[in-house]
C-alpha cells in the first residue's frame, strides 16, 4: 500500500480521504443502530406503561378534603376546595406568579384540583394534605426539602422551584369518577 | 539508592518469567521502583485507597450473593444479611463504612496533591485520572446507596436524578430513561443494582491506570523538587511497602472502629425505614462526603438573567447543576490554572495560607450542606461556594504572578544532609533483602 501510493498523483488521496471518512460514517451510523436497542431497553417498558392509566372515585372526598392516589408511581394530589381557598386563587394578580397561570387554566371544575403531587424543584412531595400539615405562607402546600411555598391553586409563589405543580391529563367520567392519564 | 536487578532462582519462576514476564514487572515495579526518600505519611493514603477498593470489592460480592434488587424484598433482604447470614452483619458494616473511609482516604489524598502540587507537569494527566476515579467512586457510591430500599435511598435517589430534569429540552425524556419509569421504581433499583456491581471494576481499570501514569513519572514528594540522582531515593521495597504497612495498620484501627463500635455513627437514622414513595422525609440529606456539593448545589437560588431585560437565561435549577459539576471541573483542570511553577506549598509562602483557607471552605461547605436550606445557611452557602470558585479560577493563576516563593534547595536531600545529596548514612544503606 504505502510503496504503491507513493509515486502517484495527488487526486488518489483525496480519494482515500473520502473512502475513509465514507467507511467511517457507516460504521458509526452501524455502531449506532446497534447500541440503540441497549439504550432503548432502559426506557419505561410496556408493563410500565399499561399502568399509565388509572380511575378514581372521588364522591366520598368531602368539601376541604383531600385525597392522594398512587400514578405511574408518583403522589397525585386531589382536593375538593373550599369557597375560600377557590376566591383566593382566583384573586391571584398574575405579576406575583413566577410562573403565572390562571386558577381556570389549572382546573376543569373549580371545585375539584387535581395535580402530581411532586414539587417540581427535585421531586420531593410538599405538605399540605393531611389535616396538621404545614402548608406554607399561601396555605396550599409547602415543600420541606428546599423550602417551596405553592398556593390553593398549586401554583409556585415563593422558593426554588421553577414552575407550578403540574396538573395531569384527566377527565371526568362522571360527576363522582376521574380518568388520570 | 537503587535496587539490585532480578535474581530469580526458583525454576517454575524462571518458567514462567522467560514466557510472560510478570515477576521482571512486579521486580521493577514493586521492587525496584525508586520512591524520593523524604516522602511523609500522607504518601500512604493512595496505598491505602487501594485497599480500601479491594475490601470494598470483596465484601460486595458476598453482600451481593445474599441481596435481592426488588422493590418488595430489597430492605427485608439487607435486614436479613443482618439477622440471619452468617458473619452478613460484618460484611455490611465493613461494606457500609467502607464507603465512608473510602472517600476520608481519598480526600486526605487529593488535598495531599493539592498541598505539594503533584498535579504540576509532568503529572496532569496522572490528576485526571484521579478526578475520573473521584467521578467513579461518587456515582458508585449514590448508587449502592440506593440498594437497601430506605427512606434516604429512595429520596436521595429522587433528587439527584431529578438533578437531569434541569437539562433544557430534554431534561424529561431522560429522567424517565435514566428511571425506566415514571418515579424511581423496580426498573431503576435493577440497574442501579447492575451497575453498582459493574462501576467498582471500572474504577478498578481506571486505577491500574493511574499507578500506571504515576510509575511513568515518578512520585512528587514534599519539597516538589524532581530526585536528582539514586541518592535522592529508595526503592519501593523494603522501604514503602514497610512504611505503608504501617500506616495501613492504623487506617485499619479506625476502621475497625467504625465497623465493631460506632457502625451506624455515620450513617442517616432514617435509611432504616423501608422506601415510602408517598412520604417525603422531613429533611433529606445526603451521605457526609456528598454534603459539600450539595451545599453547592443548593446555593444558586437565583436565576441568571440578561440585566434590564428579565429575560432568563439559566433558571435557579439549572445554575444549581451546572455549579455542582463545575466545582469537579475546576478542579479537574487544577494543572492549568495553578501558574505558579513552584510546587510545593512548603516553598509558596502565600498559596499556603490559601490553602488552609480551601481546606476550611471546604469543611464550611460540608457543614452548611447538612442544614437546612433558609435563612442564614443560605448566606453561608453561597459565599463558601464564591470562595470555592474564587480560589481556582481567580486565586490559583493570580498567585504563580504575584508570589514571590521560597528558595527551593538543590535537591531533595540538601536539607537533611551536610553532604547535600551525598551518600546515605551508613545505617540506611544496610540490604534488609541479603538477610533473606
Amino acid at each position: 500500500m504505502a510503496e504503491t501510493s507513493q509515486g502517484e498523483k495527488p487526486q488518489d488521496e483525496s480519494k482515500r480521504d473520502f473512502l475513509y471518512l465514507s467507511t467511517a460514517a457507516l460504521a458509526v451510523v452501524g455502531a449506532g443502530y446497534a447500541i440503540w436497542p441497549v439504550i432503548n431497553s432502559m426506557n419505561p417498558a410496556a408493563d410500565t406503561l399499561a399502568l399509565a392509566t388509572i380511575d378514581v372515585d372521588i364522591s366520598a372526598v368531602e368539601v376541604g378534603q383531600a385525597i392522594t392516589v398512587t400514578w405511574r408511581g408518583k403522589p397525585v394530589f386531589i382536593r375538593h376546595r373550599t369557597e375560600e381557598e377557590i376566591a383566593a386563587a382566583q384573586v391571584a394578580d398574575m405579576d406575583d406568579l413566577p410562573d403565572p397561570q390562571t386558577d381556570e387554566e389549572r382546573t376543569i371544575v373549580p371545585q375539584w384540583l387535581v395535580m402530581v403531587g411532586i414539587c417540581t424543584h427535585l421531586g420531593c412531595v410538599p405538605l399540605g394534605q393531611q389535616e396538621g400539615d404545614e402548608k406554607g405562607d399561601y396555605a396550599g402546600w409547602f415543600c420541606p426539602c428546599h423550602g417551596s411555598h405553592y398556593d390553593t391553586a398549586g401554583r409556585i409563589r415563593r422558593g426554588p422551584a421553577p414552575s407550578n405543580l403540574e396538573v395531569p391529563e384527566y377527565v371526568f367520567l362522571d360527576d363522582a369518577n376521574i380518568r388520570l392519564g | 539508592m537503587q535496587a539490585p536487578p532480578p535474581n530469580f532462582t526458583n525454576p517454575v519462576v524462571k518458567w514462567v518469567d522467560s514466557r510472560l514476564p510478570v515477576f521482571t514487572y512486579l521486580h521493577k515495579e514493586y521492587r525496584g521502583y525508586p520512591m524520593p526518600k523524604n516522602c511523609n505519611y500522607f504518601w500512604s493514603f493512595g496505598a491505602m485507597s487501594g485497599l480500601v477498593l479491594v475490601i470494598m470489592i470483596i465484601t460486595g460480592i458476598a453482600l451481593a450473593m445474599n441481596y435481592t434488587p426488588h422493590v418488595d424484598h430489597a430492605f427485608e433482604s439487607v435486614e436479613r444479611i443482618m439477622r440471619d447470614v452468617n458473619s452478613g452483619w460484618l460484611l455490611r458494616y465493613m461494606h457500609m463504612n467502607g464507603a465512608h473511609i473510602f472517600f476520608m482516604v481519598v480526600y486526605i489524598h487529593i488535598f495531599r496533591g493539592l498541598y505539594y502540587g503533584s498535579y504540576k507537569e509532568p503529572r496532569e494527566l496522572l490528576w485526571l485520572l484521579g478526578i475520573v476515579i473521584l467521578v467513579l467512586m461518587m456515582a458508585t457510591a449514590f448508587m449502592g446507596y440506593v440498594l437497601p430500599w430506605g427512606q434516604m435511598s429512595f429520596w436521595g435517589a429522587t433528587v439527584i436524578t431529578n438533578l437531569f430534569s434541569a437539562i433544557p429540552f430534554v431534561g424529561d425524556s431522560i429522567v424517565t430513561w435514566l428511571w425506566g419509569g415514571f418515579s424511581i421504581d423496580n426498573p431503576t433499583l435493577n440497574r442501579f443494582f447492575a451497575l453498582h456491581y459493574l462501576l467498582p471494576f471500572v474504577i478498578l481499570g481506571v486505577v491500574i491506570l493511574h499507578v500506571a501514569a504515576l510509575h511513568v513519572v515518578g512520585s512528587n514528594n514534599p519539597t516538589g523538587i524532581e530526585p536528582k540522582s539514586h541518592h535522592d531515593t529508595v526503592p519501593f521495597h523494603p522501604y514503602m511497602t514497610a512504611k505503608d504497612g504501617f500506616a495501613m495498620g492504623f487506617f485499619l484501627l479506625v476502621y475497625a472502629y467504625l465497623v465493631f463500635f460506632a457502625p451506624n455513627a455515620l450513617g442517616h437514622a432514617d435509611n432504616y425505614i423501608p422506601a415510602d414513595p408517598m412520604v417525603t422525609p422531613a429533611h433529606i440529606v445526603p451521605e457526609w462526603y456528598f454534603l459539600a456539593f450539595y451545599a453547592i448545589l443548593r446555593a444558586i437560588t437565583f436565576d441568571v438573567s440578561i440585566p434590564f431585560t428579565g429575560i432568563v437565561l439559566i433558571e435557579a435549577k439549572l445554575g444549581g447543576v451546572i455549579a455542582m459539576f463545575g466545582a469537579i471541573v475546576v478542579l479537574a483542570l487544577v494543572p492549568w490554572l495553578d501558574s505558579s511553577k513552584t510546587r510545593s506549598a512548603s516553598y509558596r509562602p502565600i498559596y499556603f495560607w490559601f490553602f488552609w483557607i480551601l481546606v476550611l471552605n471546604m469543611a464550611v461547605l460540608t457543614w452548611v450542606g447538612g442544614q437546612p436550606a433558609e435563612g442564614v445557611y443560605v448566606i453561608i452557602a453561597q459565599l463558601s461556594t464564591f470562595y470555592y470558585f474564587f480560589h481556582f479560577l481567580v486565586l490559583l493563576p493570580l498567585l504563580g504572578k504575584i508570589e514571590r516563593p521560597k528558595p527551593l534547595p538543590r535537591s531533595i536531600s540538601e536539607p537533611v544532609l551536610p553532604t547535600g545529596g551525598g551518600p546515605l548514612p551508613a545505617g540506611a544503606t544496610a540490604k534488609p533483602m541479603d538477610k533473606a
